[in-house]
């Protein structure tokens, strides 16, 4: 990251220039201000960029915080790998809340759906409130949805973790307002004024890694409600659903059995970046089955505590 | 989405109304021209749309940026909207703000950090009290451009009479609130005129479309002129010895061991490694021996980078700080009177007391006395206040427990704007920002 050559002096900062020097102050301004921030580090690509900022953010120092993953058990083993791995070169403490856990001692029951996306949200307060984490970053952007259009940047939750969409504090020029009582935290999202493009953009500029699933590759996949998905011991075809062998990736990273892939054959980040700008599905639209349950699926969700 | 893969500059905006101006018809019909909503945002706008008795292929735009279930069910917008979306030249940020409910609080909040504000005007209506308060907040928040969008135009029958008629009565309000260089144009948002497209049925109008002005205005960033006095707030000081990155420590321990630098986004002017420069409040003078961009070297560095610094001498410089060009430094002060645009429903008066924040400094203070309250219509200060309501502007003296480098808003937006926070819940009570000098 710091080398000893000297580059030219800045001309017109572009869009991604502006948007990363946004983030480093937000990603700093928590740090300043808050005890013990920790990062929602799911390994996604999201998440991946508010690390590589934070690691910007402080450098030559290491990232001054740890990382935080909900692992719902229906993750991608590869995911799972690559977030290891990169919490190791970083040399941040990787922490762990696990919904499998949850389900095995009967805090929380299987749904009907196989799907766990909304069961993260216990083990996640469960996990900042023994970590007593007083701020928690998150990947977050206002374009992904029409409720996280709503969010701030800043966004303060009450002891029960909730997010109160009619009551939030207004937010002007770069004063973020985190103060909070004993109980609450905040969300810190400094990604919320990116789009996908702007991310894979950054990730074409900065050389990024990312688990080797967001770039084509063959998959065994079957069709359901226009995705495809991958065969797993979560997700089976049923029947009359055919298994086939496809060039896919993946636009976003969740739990396997909420999560579809695209046909694609963007090999290399370059070609995401065009894919991404010729698209005409949103990334949710076109890979979440759990956010086209109803209009409001993230609102109730993020309501709750989700992130 | 129109392909973006060249280098784009960030032009941030926001959008105001009074109800039933058509202003989510307007946004939605600017990201939809612009070719900005996706496929399957469409499809559920569409869906949601016939649900609620709009005849077959007619959108209800206002599904688009209402996105919490209150606002859906309601029919309002209750807060503020971001959307994003992005031409050859430019990505956009758009703060779609509700006209009507905590108008103040909402165009303040979508305003302050917008390079341009589309004031929506009913073409059958012209300009109404709303849109004088509307146009107020642009010119107390010095919102560099104003775009005025006559809308509806179709249902006056493209008169350009009567657009002329508004055009002159929104020069005539601007200039007497103080704006000057108002873009005023006749669109129709729900039949597209003048949003993307030239009209064909507005033949009597040459000025550029919307679409074209927010591609070609300049925005804050392009215009900041770069012989601006350097301004550094500190928000925090790295000295990570014992703490290196693994990748740091590995190649390039040995430079780093007694590294010092003063982290902070640049909040105007330019830096170069050798400039003098001045911390504040300690006022000692020191040289600039290096700079990182985003944790990379280089020789200089501008406004709104967010960069680290070292300095030849060891000075006091804590988060709250300011390194300032030398000689430029502004002096701390105890006492300021500030414009307040009152947000929170507990009212501030005389005695009211608050912690401010400034820059990367909070501080306790107090309301010494409220001095007058502005009629929001004329803009004008003869009203005599005793406490400001919520949704009311006016004028403040503030006293603080610490010194601050405050400096007018009109010279510099970070060094002259404040928020007033409840000392004990914590909620934002109030914006403001500083009208005298020292």
């Amino acid at each position: 990251m710091s080398t000893d050559t000297i580059t030219a002096p800045p001309t017109a900062l572009d869009t991604l220039d502006i948007l990363e020097a946004e983030a480093i102050h937000i990603i700093r301004e928590v740090v300043a201000e808050f005890e013990r921030p920790v990062l929602l580090f799911s390994g996604g690509k999201d998440s991946v960029v508010v690390l590589h900022l934070a690691a910007k953010a402080f450098a030559p120092g290491r990232v001054p915080f740890p990382v935080l993953h909900v692992d719902t058990g229906h993750n991608f083993p590869e995911v799972i790998r690559f977030r290891d791995e990169t919490a190791q070169r970083l040399g941040v403490r990787l922490e762990v809340a696990s919904v499998q856990s949850y389900i095995d001692d009967g805090r929380l029951a299987e749904r009907p759906d196989g799907t766990r996306n909304p069961l993260q949200t216990q083990p996640l307060l469960d996990a900042i409130a023994a970590g007593r984490h007083d701020a928690v970053f998150g990947g977050a952007r206002r374009d992904e949805d029409k409720a996280r259009a709503k969010e701030r940047i800043i966004s303060l939750r009450d002891e029960f973790g909730q997010w109160d969409p009619r009551n939030q504090r207004p937010e002007l020029w770069s004063l973020y307002n985190g103060r909070h009582l004993p109980g609450q935290h905040v969300r810190a999202f400094p990604i919320s004024n990116w789009t996908e493009l702007d991310v894979w953009r950054y990730i074409e500029r900065e050389r990024i890694a990312l688990p080797p699933l967001y770039y084509a590759h063959e998959r065994e996949v079957f069709r359901r409600d226009g995705m495809w998905w991958a065969t797993s011991e979560f997700s089976q075809p049923r029947k009359g659903e055919q298994l086939e062998r496809r060039l896919v990736r993946y636009r976003t990273v969740g739990d396997m059995s909420c999560t579809g892939a695209v046909e694609s054959d963007a090999a290399d980040t370059a070609s995401v970046v065009a894919e991404v700008a010729r698209s005409t599905l949103t990334e949710r639209g076109a890979t979440r089955a759990d956010d086209r349950i109803s209009e409001a699926a993230m609102e109730d969700r993020k309501k709750d505590g989700y992130f | 989405m129109t392909a973006t893969l060249t280098n784009t500059t960030l032009f941030r905006f926001a959008t105001a109304g009074s109800v039933d101006d058509g202003k989510s018809t307007l946004v939605g019909r600017l990201l939809h021209d612009a070719k900005a909503i996706l496929a399957d945002q469409l499809e559920q706008v569409a869906a949601t749309s016939r649900d609620r008795g709009f005849a077959h292929g007619a959108f209800d735009f206002a599904l688009l940026t209402d996105g919490l279930r209150a606002e859906r069910e309601q029919g309002i917008t209750i807060d503020v909207a971001y959307r994003y979306f992005a031409t050859g030249r430019r990505s956009f940020i758009l703060a779609d703000c509700p006209g009507h409910v905590q108008y103040t609080r909402n165009m303040v909040t979508g305003s302050a950090t917008a390079d341009a504000v589309i004031v929506l005007v009913d073409a059958r209506k012209g300009i109404v009290e709303q849109t004088r308060r509307h146009l107020a907040v642009v010119s107390l928040l010095r919102v560099e451009h104003l775009i005025v969008a006559v809308n509806k135009i179709d249902l006056i029958g493209f008169d350009e009479e009567r657009f002329v008629e508004i055009e002159l009565e929104a020069h005539r309000v601007a200039a007497e609130l103080g704006l000057s260089g108002a873009h005023v144009l006749p669109v129709s948002a729900l039949e597209g005129d003048n949003i993307v497209d030239r009209s064909e049925r507005t033949p009597w109008y040459d000025g550029p479309t919307l679409l074209e002005l927010l591609e070609t205005l300049p925005g804050l960033a392009e215009t900041a002129s770069a012989d601006a006095d350097f301004r550094l707030p500190v928000q925090l000081v790295l000295r990570p010895q014992g703490g290196l990155s693994p990748e740091i420590r590995a190649h390039q321990g040995e430079r780093y061991r007694d590294f010092r630098g003063f982290a902070g986004r640049i909040s105007s002017g330019t830096v170069t490694v050798g400039d003098r420069v001045e911390v504040a409040p300690s006022g000692l003078s020191t040289t600039v021996t290096g700079i990182q961009i985003a944790g990379e070297d280089a020789a200089s560095a501008t406004a709104p980078q967010s960069v680290t610094v070292t300095l030849a001498d060891d000075v006091d410089a804590a988060r709250g700080a300011l390194i300032a060009a030398a000689g430029t430094a502004p002096t701390g002060r105890r006492e300021a009177v500030v414009e307040l645009f009152q947000l929170d429903p507990r009212a501030v008066t005389a005695g009211t007391r608050v912690l401010i924040k400034h820059g990367t400094s909070t501080v306790q203070a107090q309301v010494v006395e409220v001095l007058s309250r502005r009629d929001l219509e004329t803009l004008a200060l003869d009203d005599i206040a005793e406490a400001l309501a919520v949704n009311e502007i006016g004028r403040v003296r503030l006293r603080f427990a610490a010194a601050l480098p405050l400096e007018p808003y009109a010279r510099n937006r970070d060094g002259g704007s404040l928020l007033l926070i409840h000392p004990a819940d914590g909620a934002t009570l109030a914006a403001a920002t500083v009208i005298d000098e020292p």
